[in-house]
């Protein structure tokens, strides 16, 4: 957030370009080439906009979005994923000429959204996890970011954080997206303190804060010093474990007013850089990529400035790592073992956005806990 | 809970019989049914005067507000598309909570029924999709099933609270909970969609068996479902024996049994009734809505029906315009969410403050003389 306020439009728009460029895979054609002046964006959440998670994290770059001239900007709230939000896409479209949609949660792509392509043409439609495909409507698509390598970071900086090297992880589902961020934040931990373990706990929902505290808690108990989490509000468990006086690393926004001594780092979404790239394009007329995506390389992952949890070796280990990454160098550079034993990734090493590491389906070794 | 219990409602029939001499009887039948429209239609507006000033005192517009609730939820054809069509599960879900109460029963287990009954719907048309089975078998297969595992689910609970006694508000709410974790544990293992990695979810059902919009309209036909089995409910709770026996045995069940009604069977059967309501929304969630039964059936349909029902006196009929007032609600709310930059939790406020007056204003019923047969009547 603080690099885009130095930015010159100009520069800006000259890299916005050129990454949106490197990063269609298809494009859409666009009947209306709209003014700057009038493109009204609506924004969809499914909790609350100061859910210091998910939400927060699109909320926050709205915010800035809102600064662009000509650009305008509603949102709604607390949408189900129900055919509530095709109304309130109809809503913006009909009651507030949206020209487009960002509709911010899983459920909402099918039916809602692509039922709503179809029947509005001529308003774009982008939603936020990777599931367009070339048979969907053409004014669809989909972006998103790899935070998975924010996750890795946040394992350099907890592994070197850490004193015990006894991590733990509170998550929700045993998904692949989800296994993805354990394993990476375990393999970060490793390249500072390679005894370092991780140890998980799957609370089975996306929100459950009483099972979230409880796990936390379970955790600590268990010996683990330091404790993050993929749930979708983080809040709960970054609490629980500051009162604790454990360290944390936060997920999905920053979560480090909530814990002034623990805190070391998070991995956080840079939706910021996509938003602004999308109403860049429509002002100019321009077409949106069907399909955006990126990670650090791309800009559209940050991790939370450090706190009072963070040591010096721990800023130094992540601020290096954070280099590489940006330089585009591999997190997963040898084939590793998974905890049973089994060879995975058996080609390494693998590009960062490589298919294969979408679809984990284990925990590797040196996680504690079972991935089903 | 129930009508019978209001001592007012004898006093009517002794105040019709009082004023019968002179004044035309439809005439004063219409004067004392209109108490039940203007109280509830003054609280509303008191309501919104008390929210009015709730805003003022958060430095917000109440005309703006006005304004924006007319827009979204009534002001165009496309707003009075998106307000039934929110209201359609709610007036399902509030008949499965007002049917019971006829009986005395509070039953508020209608959200495990609505996911029952749609996950059981998508269960039994999934094996169809692809095979060729024609919509005119597969649909109403699917109804039967939806109304069938409902109804089931809520007949457990009125079958506990006859057969041994266990209070059926506390029984429904817990198989309520038991049911989402059924539709869950099919959903995300034996019936999972594999490609859906993200959301589990059954396969889809495919187009063939969803059910379409109304014509002319963007409302599914659960709407006019809703609103037809509110009459047809209506009128079996008003105007037949089976309604009147309800009402006694809900007035004093000890009374009713001594009277020799099969107290039983009209618990047994209103929660049955009841199930077989929220089951239904269920279908239409999955076959109009989602297409596939997965965790987003239980958005709180079956909550939200409560408060419907308790705000329509748990009146079948009354239950249909008082889901579209939380229909448009709720459809208005997006609006001003988005207009006036204000929380969603903001028409929540509203709801809560419509919810407390109505409530204070159940104490005014028979306290004003111009809605009393005859006119000289009140509360004796």
């Amino acid at each position: 957030m603080l690099t885009m306020a130095g930015v010159n439009r100009r520069k800006f728009l000259q890299t916005t370009a050129a990454s949106a460029a490197g990063l269609t895979l298809g494009t859409a054609s666009f009947r209306a080439a709209r003014a700057a002046t009038d493109l009204t964006v609506g924004v969809i959440y499914v909790g609350a906009r100061d859910d210091f998670g998910w939400n927060q994290a699109h909320a926050v770059a709205v915010q800035a979005l809102k600064g662009v001239p000509g650009v305008k900007v509603v949102e709604e709230e607390n949408v189900p994923e129900t055919d509530a939000v095709a109304k309130t896409m109809e809503s913006m479209i009909n009651l507030d000429g949206a020209a487009l949609i960002l509709p911010t949660s899983f459920g909402y792509y099918s039916p809602f959204m692509i039922e709503e392509a179809k029947s509005h043409p001529d308003v774009q439609f982008r939603h936020a996890a990777p599931l367009w495909t070339d048979k969907d409507p053409k004014n669809a698509g989909s972006y998103f970011a790899f935070l998975d390598q924010a996750h890795y970071i946040d394992g350099v900086a907890a592994g070197a954080a850490s004193v015990s090297g006894k991590l733990g992880f509170v998550a929700a589902k045993p998904i692949g997206i989800v296994l993805r961020n354990i394993n990476s934040f375990l393999l970060g931990a490793r390249t500072v303190n390679p005894k370092a373990t991780c140890q998980v706990i799957f609370t089975g929902e996306w929100s459950l804060p009483v099972r979230e505290a409880e796990a936390t808690n379970a955790l600590v108990d268990a010996g683990c010093d330091l404790i993050t989490c993929h749930v979708d509000g983080p809040k709960v468990v970054i609490q629980t474990a500051e009162s604790r006086g454990v360290k944390t690393c936060g997920h999905n926004a920053s979560q480090a007013p909530l814990a002034p001594k623990g805190f070391v780092t998070g991995a956080e979404y840079k939706w910021i850089t996509i938003y602004k790239g999308f109403a860049e394009l429509l002002g100019k007329g321009q077409p949106l990529p069907n399909i955006t995506f990126g990670g650090y390389d791309k800009d559209m992952v940050q991790n939370t400035p450090y706190g009072a949890g963070a040591t010096d070796k721990a800023r130094m280990a992540a601020d290096a790592a954070i280099k590489d990454l940006k330089a585009g160098k591999p997190i997963w550079t040898t084939a590793v073992k998974d905890n049973k034993g089994q060879v995975v990734l058996p080609n390494a090493p693998y590009d960062n956005y490589a298919p294969d590491l979408n679809s984990m389906t284990y925990l590797i070794e040196g996680v504690i806990g079972s991935a089903s | 809970m129930s009508d019978v219990a209001d001592p007012t409602v004898p006093l009517h029939g002794a105040a019709l019989d009082r004023a019968s001499a002179g004044k035309s009887p439809t005439l004063m039948r219409l004067r004392a049914a209109s108490e039940f429209i203007v109280i509830p239609v003054l609280a509303v507006m008191a309501a919104f005067l008390l929210f009015s000033l709730f805003l003022l005192a958060i430095g917000k517009s109440p005309l703006t507000f006005l304004s924006l609730l007319w827009l979204g939820g009534f002001g165009t054809a496309f707003s009075w598309g998106n307000t039934l069509q929110r209201a359609s599960p709610l007036i399902l879900t509030a008949l499965a909570v007002a049917v019971p109460a006829q009986l005395g029963l509070t039953v508020i287990g209608g959200e495990g029924a609505l996911v029952l009954g749609g996950f059981a719907a998508a269960a039994i048309a999934v094996p169809f999709v692809g095979t060729g089975m024609p919509a005119l078998i597969v649909m109403p297969l699917m109804i039967v099933f939806a109304l069938a595992a409902g109804g089931l689910w809520v007949g457990l609970a009125g079958w506990l609270r006859y057969r041994r006694g266990v209070n059926e508000t506390i029984s429904s709410l817990l198989l309520s909970y038991i049911a989402i974790a059924i539709m869950n544990f099919f959903v995300e293992g034996p019936m999972r969609d594999l490609n859906q990695p993200m959301k589990a979810s059954t396969l889809p059902i495919g187009t063939a068996y969803m059910v379409p919009a109304m014509p002319h309209l963007s409302v599914h036909w659960g709407f006019a479902t809703g609103v037809v089995l509110a009459l047809v409910l209506g009128v079996l709770m008003q105007r037949t024996t089976f309604g009147f026996a309800a009402k006694i045995t809900g007035g004093n069940m000890r009374a009713a049994q001594a009277q020799g009604l099969p107290v039983g069977r009209l618990i047994l059967t209103c929660a049955l009734i009841s199930g077989a309501c929220a089951g239904l929304a269920g279908y239409f969630e999955v076959a109009a809505v989602q297409g596939r039964a997965n965790a987003s059936l239980a958005a709180g349909y079956g909550f939200t029906g409560i408060l419907v029902s308790f705000l329509a006196r748990h009146n079948p009929i009354a239950v249909v315009p008082v889901a579209i007032l939380f229909g448009g609600l709720g459809a208005a709310g997006g609006i001003v969410q988005r207009r006036m930059g204000m929380p969603d939790a903001t028409v929540l406020v509203l709801q809560g403050f419509i919810f407390v007056v109505l409530l204070a204003s159940e104490t005014l019923y028979g306290r004003f003389r111009i809605f009393q047969m005859g006119g000289s009547g009140g509360r004796a």
